[in-house]
């Protein structure tokens, strides 16, 4: 742990594989990203675990050049806590996307997050199942047609964040495929955060669900919609015209337009309150922007540690005699076959 | 002191009572709230220092606190004690307790003919004769003129004993299973000692209720010795066991199961992780292992069945042992995760703890039902290995050889055990770790010269494939649910590629058959007229039937199977020896079929599923009937 980090260089976290994915598929940016931004983080890729679910999301570990499982659909946060307790020292990167991490396996991700085990989730919401053929996802908009909804979807939709959110997560940031610029440094946060942190990235399928995200993310469209988390800093977009307010009277946010540069109205983020943080992501796209970055990081206690912590001050001074233990309890001795009992 | 009309039939328990019996039969029943398990267990703890052989059936409700005074609320404790050879719990009781109308409606069915039954008639009131569905009250209508009757007012003894304590109603009322106990004590010429210096331990912390408990577990004893004058009440003289000389203790199976999975880790040199979601009646083993923090073992309570079988195979996955326990329909969960490991070829310790199924079942009642699940339960051709306890102390072998089995052929194992074993106790010969031979785990970390390490690389005799541990440098690789390539570890969808690594994973848990011992006969000869075959906690009854009717000359041999698949690989020649092949299962036939299967012998089910373990008197029946 002590030798000085071995300098790599993205093509290092490259695998061999022929990557799998379609055409033009946002997935191919993430990974990308992901590969640009790991020589950055330091961890050398031996003591790097990719673990993923199942879906068009959980096939990159096989495109890593670490070690990595792709387990079965929903689990990979279940197999992921086993790693990480069995061995803390290991960086434990979680892939998934939004049918394997929020419905068939959203009861794992709920406890994960609750837990605050100290990984990284990446979550890909593409809004839709790719890998059976487009059938509607959980984060599907009301209306959706798909193969399984040919009439339109009529379940409303979940929100990720506001999900990771109220499931106690302690770091929310949300981000965008494309977004080559903003994720290395999401990816950075997320990895220096001690606990579970979510990302949300916004991961268009070109093939079953393309440009579902283009109000915010085409890139016309992403000034005046994509408002830039960043704590500390007002928070402002349309070029610096447009900002949130809050109203004390009513606990609500409304947009404001500024007028020659006067910010004084406008919200600071902090991205350690908690109140922000759901205002940010609750409110809704369309009369507001979309709320990228880190929105919400508040380190608690994590749970590998407590796991650890405990382990140890509980054995501490307990010889591990096995031969001992086996005698506890309820015993006697016979000392020879004549030995009969009183 | 109300006595019992005496018995008009011969009274057998007279020949018995007159000084001695080799065994007997005691089942202590009462309401759930009366404490029936406690004083059943600490019966068992003077039945040890009293240097006798037994083995015990705790018979509980599901639910926690049923409505007082009704049938379904009835909690029982049995113990069968004496000499040598104890193997089960009794088939019929010699004297029953009973502390309420429902307890004896229950149970008194089961007293042998002539049995004694010790009564407390202060709880035979109109309104608890209701509860338990009694018309008239059973005390005075001679409905229970084929056995002894006791009854007096235990209650009332009990308020009288602990009246100095100045305790409430109620909570003088719950002494009277320590007076229940201290009769007992007395009737088999027990010391209270160290009853009573448990319960100065168990209440340190309230002097007055040690103290009050006290008081009535001596109120108990000395009531028997005034009794004895009058009454049938009678001091037994049971013979105590010629064991072998050694360190005994009294184990459960959860404990014994819990030992021998540390045991096993500690042989392969491994700490262990141990992911488990709640269910009765596997949550003993959870408990046990929380407890042992120094050893190496980390327990993880997950939240849901599949969440602690998949922390498991990540724990696996990351260099230790991974072990989950759960009952019947927490496998079934499991299921898909199974199959991860099979495909993943990780090693991987699944217990069943089976009950009566299927659902929810008869969650506190035992069953062997789940060996077709087990052997054959999964997706896909998912072959893993599967072994069966036979009796609480069989726990701790039968564990450590599923570790060395888990991790020299890179594998999951699953143990079947099951309601009965894990809650029952016997004596135990404590063995020496010394004795074990160990089986360390060696993880590979040769880097290649050249190219990148193929994970699926084995080793030629085994099929074991190389264990690599995340962390060790140079050897980055990725394994999961996809068919992977033979030689590249790469994924795979190629024809003859799925075929051969479906052959590979065939043949590797087939081999396992090569690494375990022949199976031999338990009792009788080789070849012969009638084979009774079991597997699990049937042992116990088998073995005491063959026994009789072996001392009655009958033609008939035991084999027992704790190497479930695979199968031993001399078992079928040894069952083409026989003419006939019984096989009693509390299932409907389960492993009869497994056996009709591999070896195209004409087996034949003896089932029973009433979730209560075989009579002796039922299997040896089987075998006058198969004998004709």
């Amino acid at each position: 742990m002590n030798a000085p980090a071995r300098i790599t260089v993205p093509a290092d976290w490259a695998t061999d594989q022929e990557v799998r994915w379609c055409p033009g598929c946002g997935d191919y940016a993430i990974l990308k990203a992901v590969q640009r931004t790991m020589p950055e983080i330091g961890t050398p890729p031996e003591k790097t675990v990719f673990v993923s679910g199942i879906g068009c999301s959980s096939r990159f570990p096989y495109y890593m050049e670490t070690y990595g499982f792709h387990t079965i659909h929903g689990r990979a946060p279940a197999v992921a806590t086993g790693v990480k307790l069995a061995n803390p020292e290991l960086d434990v990167w979680i892939i998934t996307g939004d049918g394997d991490g929020l419905s068939i396996g959203g009861n794992h991700m709920f406890h994960l997050l609750r837990r605050n085990l100290d990984v990284q989730v990446l979550l890909f919401n593409n809004e839709i199942y790719g890998l059976t053929k487009g059938q509607y996802s959980p984060t599907s908009r009301v209306g959706t047609r798909s193969p399984s909804t040919p009439f339109g979807s009529v379940d409303r939709p979940a929100s990720p964040c506001s999900f990771a959110l109220g499931a106690g997560a302690r770091f929310i940031a949300r981000t965008v495929d494309t977004a080559q610029k903003a994720m290395p440094d999401i990816l950075k946060r997320a990895h220096a955060h001690k606990g579970t942190s979510f990302v949300e990235i916004f991961q268009n399928c070109i093939v079953y669900n393309d440009a579902v995200f283009d109000a915010f993310t085409d890139k016309k469209a992403a000034p005046d919609h994509q408002l830039h988390c960043v704590h500390g800093q007002p928070l402002l977009f349309a070029g610096g015209t447009k900002g949130l307010a809050f109203d004390a009277a009513t606990m609500t946010v409304s947009v404001v337009d500024l007028v020659e540069g006067e910010t004084a109205v406008v919200m600071v983020h902090d991205e350690t309150n908690r109140i922000m943080a759901q205002l940010l992501i609750d409110m809704p796209f369309g009369p507001f922007p979309m709320a990228l970055g880190v929105i919400w990081c508040s380190p608690a206690p994590t749970f590998d540690a407590a796991v650890v912590e405990q382990n140890s001050v509980v054995a501490a001074g307990k010889p591990a005699d096995l031969d001992a233990l086996l005698r506890k309890g309820q015993s006697w001795e016979i000392a020879s076959k004549d030995f009969h009992a009183v | 002191m109300a006595t019992a009309p005496q018995a008009d039939i011969d009274a057998p328990i007279s020949d018995r009572a007159k000084t001695h019996a080799e065994t007997m039969v005691i089942r202590f029943a009462g309401d759930s709230g009366d404490g029936m398990q406690l004083t059943g267990g600490q019966f068992t703890l003077s039945t040890a220092l009293a240097g006798e052989d037994f083995a015990t059936f705790p018979d509980f409700p599901a639910e926690i606190r049923a409505p007082q005074g009704t049938t379904f609320g009835v909690s029982a404790f049995q113990i069968n004690f004496g000499a040598n050879g104890i193997e089960t719990a009794g088939d019929e009781p010699d004297v029953l307790v009973a502390m309420n109308p429902a307890a004896l409606k229950v149970n008194v069915g089961d007293l042998r003919p002539g049995g004694l039954v010790i009564i407390d008639s202060g709880e035979f009131s109109a309104r608890n004769l209701a509860k338990a569905g009694y018309a008239s009250n059973p005390l005075e209508d001679g409905s229970l003129a084929k056995w002894q009757v006791m009854a007096f007012d235990i209650s009332r003894q009990t308020l009288e004993a602990v009246k100095p304590f100045g305790l409430g109603n109620k909570e003088a009322l719950r002494c009277k299973n320590m007076w229940t106990l201290g009769l007992a004590l007395w009737m088999f010429d027990r010391s209270r000692a160290p009853l009573i210096d448990w319960l100065k331990g168990k209440f340190s912390k309230n002097p007055l209720l040690a103290e009050a408990n006290a008081a009535a577990l001596n109120a108990g004893h000395a009531y028997g010795e005034t009794a004895e004058l009058d009454g049938p009440l009678k001091q037994f003289a049971v013979d105590a066991t010629e064991a072998a000389p050694g360190f005994y203790r009294t184990v459960t199976g959860g404990e014994s199961l819990a030992l021998g999975l540390v045991a096993g880790a500690k042989l392969a040199n491994l700490p262990m992780f141990f992911g488990s979601y709640p269910i009765t009646p596997a949550s003993p083993i959870l408990h046990a292992l929380a407890r042992l923090k120094e050893f190496g073992v980390t327990t993880f309570q997950a939240e849901d069945e599949i969440a602690a079988i998949c922390s498991a195979i990540g724990a696996s996955y990351a260099g230790q042992l991974g072990v989950t326990s759960s009952s019947g329909p927490g496998i079934a969960l499991k299921g898909e995760a199974m199959g991860l490991a099979i495909i993943t070829e990780l090693p991987l310790v699944i217990v069943n703890s089976q009950r009566g199924g299927p659902s929810t079942g008869l969650p506190t009642k035992t069953e062997q039902s789940d060996l077709y699940q087990a052997v054959y339960g999964r997706n896909g051709d998912a072959p893993l290995v599967v072994l069966a306890t036979r009796s609480p102390s069989d726990c701790f072998e039968v564990a450590i050889e599923a570790c060395r089995i888990a991790v020299q052929f890179m594998t999951p194992v699953m143990v079947l055990t099951d309601g009965y074993i894990a809650n029952a106790a016997e004596p135990w010969r404590v063995p020496d770790m010394a004795a074990f031979a160990p089986f360390p785990v060696r993880f590979h970390t040769d880097v290649p010269t050249s190219g990148h390490i193929n994970p699926y690389a084995r080793d030629p005799e085994t099929l074991s494939r190389i264990w690599i541990k995340p962390g060790t440098p140079g050897l980055t690789h990725r394994i999961g649910g996809i068919e992977k390539g033979v030689k590249t570890g790469n994924i795979n969808y190629e024809a003859a590629n799925h075929q051969e690594m479906t052959d590979i994973r065939r043949t590797k848990v087939a081999n396992v058959a090569r690494a375990i011992p022949f199976q031999t006969v338990d009792q009788g000869p080789e070849r012969g007229r009638l084979a009774v075959v079991g597997w699990g906690s049937t042992y116990g009854p088998i073995r005491k039937a063959v026994q009789r009717a072996r001392a009655k000359g009958a033609d008939v041999a035991h084999i027992h199977i704790r190497h479930i698949w695979p199968l031993p690989t001399n078992l079928g020649d040894l069952l083409r020896g026989y003419d006939k092949v019984i096989v009693p299962e509390m299932n409907t036939g389960q492993l009869k079929t497994v056996l009709r299967d591999q070896y195209l012998v004409d087996a034949q089910p003896l089932s029973k599923v009433s979730g209560q373990p075989f009579k002796i008197a039922e299997i040896e029946a089987a075998i006058e009937t198969a004998l004709g």
